[in-house]
Parts: structure tokens; sequence; C-alpha cells
């Protein structure tokens, strides 16, 4: 694969860097990253990998965007209150960047189709709102051998990291298993700041893009946690748990788990 | 010079809002157990029925998880900061 010209000029500014050039340029088009919940966190991180030219971007999301979402979701104007968020992503990052081979998928992943739905990505971009989604996308990952990036939010707090199966800690070698139902506020009953919701998405954005160039220090084996109100960062390490129930020495979880059908969440992706 | 300890979000509400408290508790077994004095509730939020820490919530000794220290029983010294960190999932 060659550049284009235009393509040379729209990405001028990122081919200049040392450590990317037009060979980076090239392994960010011919990346394949899915991005689960077009939410508060999907929303920055789907539209940097498509300014940036990730060439397939698939967006999981099974939601419709309500008003109450624009505050954060930066990807939506309020004329698309009501569309599916993940055609109207498609639409939106395709204007963005007619480069970008935009790959809705409008569906609820489940333990049924969640493995189909990763096997043709390269990266896997966690900004889904809910404990059994994100239990079900890490175990999913580590089992398929996906390299995961990990973001999450609480009011004025966000957490991120990246988990690379086989080389680091997964997910649940940090918290082996999701509270229970009622347990943790979601989001609709928490509240959180969007810029905040902006810092973590553009922390796992900026993961991916460095995942996909093979480039610096990736964030694995270590969270990173952020303050917005002290605006303060902070790092704590995050070992391999030999105990671990998925990829520890003695698993115990060979299949993959629906939480919600026992814990009764009211599910939804990408709030 | 004390212990600090940072609480996180979810677990403000039962601190009056207080993200910082300072102890000079000197085991983590301690720390919850004075927390738990201090701020009712806490302490079983941080542990369950058994006493022993959940396991969606990890406690760190500066940027060490003390489950791959010694566990409830890892020391604190002067000047440590205790980080309690739950998982959250919102997105």
């Amino acid at each position: 694969m060659s550049l284009r010209e235009d393509q040379i000029e729209r990405y001028s500014r990122q081919i200049l860097l040392p450590n990317v050039g037009g060979k980076g340029q090239e392994k960010l088009l011919a990346g394949k990253v899915l991005v689960i919940g077009a939410g508060g966190l999907g929303s920055p991180v789907a539209a940097y990998l498509a300014g940036a030219g990730v060439g397939t971007i698939g967006i999981v999301d099974s939601d419709t965007v309500e008003l109450n979402n624009l505050h954060r979701q930066i990807l939506y104007s309020s004329q698309e209150v009501g569309k599916k968020k993940a055609l109207a992503a498609q639409e939106r990052l395709e204007k963005v960047n007619p480069d970008v081979k935009v790959v809705p998928h409008v569906l609820r992943l489940t333990s049924e189709n969640i493995l189909e739905v990763i096997k043709d990505y390269d990266v896997i971009v966690d900004g889904s709102d809910n404990f059994p989604t994100r239990y079900l996308v890490n175990d999913a990952c580590v089992l398929a051998k996906k390299t995961l990036v990990h973001g999450a939010f609480f009011r004025f707090e966000g957490q991120a990291m990246v988990i690379k199966p086989g080389e680091g800690p997964c997910y649940r070698c940090l918290f082996a298993e999701p509270p229970p139902p009622g347990a943790v506020p979601s989001c609709q009953e928490a509240g959180v700041l969007g810029a905040l919701a902006g810092v973590i998405g553009l922390i796992q954005a900026t993961e991916t893009l460095k995942l996909i160039l093979g480039i610096g220090q990736p964030l694995v084996g270590r969270l990173i946690i952020f303050n917005s109100l002290e605006m303060s960062f902070r790092q704590v390490k995050v070992p391999r748990d030999k105990n671990c129930p998925i990829c520890g020495e003695k698993p115990t979880i060979k299949e993959l788990i629906d939480y919600e059908l026992f814990c009764g969440l009211n599910k939804k992706e990408g709030e | 010079m004390s212990v600090k300890v940072r609480i996180p979000q979810p677990l403000q509400k039962l601190t009056g809002g207080k993200e910082l408290v300072e102890t000079s508790a000197v085991s983590v077994k301690a720390l919850i157990a004075e927390l738990g004095e201090k701020f009712p509730g806490l302490s079983e939020r941080i542990c369950d029925e058994q006493g022993r820490i959940r396991r969606f919530i990890n406690i760190y000794v500066n940027e060490e998880d003390v489950r791959f220290l010694r566990g409830d029983a890892t020391a604190l010294k002067a000047g440590d900061e205790v980080s309690i960190i739950p998982a959250i999932a919102g997105g």
C-alpha cells in the first residue's frame, strides 16, 4: 500500500512524527479496531481513531441517541436524537474521514455472539457502561487473545489499563468478580462530568494508536487513575494473578458468562 | 507523620464527601476497622461478611496491591499512602 497525495496531506502532522512516518500511517490505515459502546468513552475514541486514519472501525451499540447523552457523547448532534448510535456514529465518522470504513454492529453483546463480533479486529476498546458487558468483553478477549483497551469512569474519576492476554494481567487479575447488582450506582444514577469521559476516552485512543504503531510503553500491568477534581493522575501496579479465574494457572472460567442473566441489570451499552 | 488514606468517589458518601483520611493504624486490617468506626457502614462496603476484602475492591499501599503483599496483614508505616480502588463501570 502506498499513500495517496491527499493522504500525505491529511496525515502530514502525524507522518512528521519520529516513530510514525509513512510506514506508521500505513499501519494505521490497515488497522482494525472495535469500539464497544458509542457513548461517553466510545465517542472520543472513535472520533480520534477516525481522524488518525485507522482504516476499519467497528462500533458496537444497540442504543439510540438521547438528549441527555449529548453533554458528553460528542459524535452526535441534537438532530440525531432517536437515531441508532452505531449508525449515527458511522455517518459522522465517515464524514470526518472518508478513508475510514466504519462497521456498525447494532446489537447487544452476549456470550453467544461476542467471539464472532471481535474476531476480525486487532484491538478491542471497551467503552461499555456496565459490569456484565465489561466482564464478558474481558473474558472473550482473554479466550480469543485479543488486545483490550479498558477505560471506565465514575462521577469525577476514571481508570484505564491495557490488557494483553498472555503477556500481562487481565481485568479479572485486577478485580476478580463484578460487584453484585445495586452495589455500585450506574451513570444514570451517579452522573458524570462530560469532559472527564473525554479524558479517559482519549487515554484509550492514545493507547490504541500506540498499539497499532508499535511505539512507546503500553499501559500494561499498571492502572491509571485520573481524578478530575484534584486534576491528578496516579498509577498503581497490576501484577498477573496466578489465581485469576480466567487467565491464571488453574482457570475456573472456561466459557463465557452472561452476568445479566442472573443479576438482572438493565443492560445498556454506551450510556 | 501518619498514613494518608484515599477514599474513592463511590464510597465518599459514607465519609461525608471526604476524600482524604489520616490514620495511625499499623496494618491494613486495623485501618479497615478504624474506618468502620469513624464512618459507619464503610468497612462493610470494603469487606464481605467473612471480613475478606471484596473481589471488586483493591487496597494499595503506595503502588502495591496488598493481595500481592501480605493481604490485610500488610503493615503500614508513617508516610505511606493507602488507596482504596473499586471497580467502576461508567462509559
